[in-house]
């Protein structure tokens, strides 16, 4: 994550992929979203999902778990050129998230992320808040999550 | 589940309120959601944490939106003829989640409407407000859920 003066709109990231097995859409479930379409291969089967289907929360952290995992090599990668890593703040929310195709036992989804707007914070000095529009595509090309995310990021502290 | 306590479409009025909980979340459930989904310092480590913005250990954000779909699930969705969700249209994090929180979640309908394509759906449009033991906010949330009609139109 570079600081927030060389974020530009447009900026793109590719997180990488996921693939949604059926042991971890269960173990998913049974912890946070237990509906039966969630944790049974029948019961997703009869349901409008048409087989057994990962919670669409599940969906949502994994894009987290990415999106962390990329932010740690560009990190790793900034180390090795003798540079401190910029760590990225909190976020203080998300809009518009949306499951578009539910996502099956199997299925493996690739997420990526986009710049669309920055602007500093005058309420908190030395932070800025970037928006970001997110989308996950499943493996035949179809898009199946989006929304649109944002995080505080830290500003270039002066003299650095 | 007795089909005479489920939940359907018709029964789903505008105004309609529950608060649901208390969930209790410890140290051990942040650590190791963080560790799973969201492994960033500020949700991992008491020392590194003290120096985010948070101030001390929280809990993902995302850990929060697992949380609240599971403390519904207990409350009232379990008894719903859900079909699940298309989406969210807001979710806002005002605070952060603590180690030791007991969370509570107020479900409110804020209106109904048949679907137009799915004549054996309807949508309500509820809102979440999830707050903790001292009554501090953390979260809300504005979404639609699918629910089934009992009288398909």
């Amino acid at each position: 994550m570079p600081y927030f003066e060389n974020i530009t709109i447009g900026d793109r990231r590719e997180m990488g992929s996921f693939t949604f097995t059926a042991d971890l859409i269960k173990k998913f479930a049974a912890q946070f979203d237990p509906q039966p379409f969630h944790l049974d291969e029948e019961a997703g089967r009869n349901s409008v999902f048409g087989g057994l289907a990962a919670s669409g929360w599940h969906v949502a952290a994994v894009y987290m778990r990415l999106t962390v995992e990329s932010f740690k090599r560009e990190a790793e990668a900034m180390a090795a050129k003798g540079e401190k890593p910029v760590v990225s703040g909190p976020s203080p929310g998300f809009r518009e998230l949306k499951w578009v195709r539910p996502v099956l036992a199997g299925d493996t989804l690739t997420y990526a992320s986009e710049v669309t707007a920055k602007r500093p914070l005058e309420s908190r000095p030395g932070w800025g808040l970037v928006n970001f529009a997110n989308t996950a595509i499943n493996q035949r090309g179809e898009l199946a999550f989006s929304f649109l995310g944002s995080a505080f990021i830290p500003t270039r502290p002066p003299g650095s | 589940m007795n089909e005479a306590m489920k939940l359907y479409f018709e029964d789903l009025k505008p105004g309609l309120v529950g608060t649901f909980g208390p969930h209790h979340v410890s140290r051990e459930d942040i650590i190791a959601f963080a560790t799973e989904f969201d492994p960033q310092p500020m949700h991992l480590d008491e020392e590194a944490a003290k120096r985010s913005m948070l101030k001390g250990l929280s809990g993902s954000g995302w850990h929060m939106c697992a949380l609240l779909m599971r403390i519904c699930w207990d409350g009232v969705i379990h008894r719903m003829a859900s079909a699940g969700a298309p989406g969210v249209d807001e979710v806002k994090w005002l605070s952060p989640l603590r180690p030791g929180d007991d969370l509570t979640v107020t479900v409110e309908v804020i209106s109904t409407r048949e679907s137009k394509s799915r004549p054996d759906v309807g949508f309500v449009q509820i809102t979440n407000v999830m707050k903790n033991a001292s009554g501090q906010t953390l979260m809300t949330a504005a979404l639609p859920l699918m629910i089934l009609r009992r009288e398909p139109g």
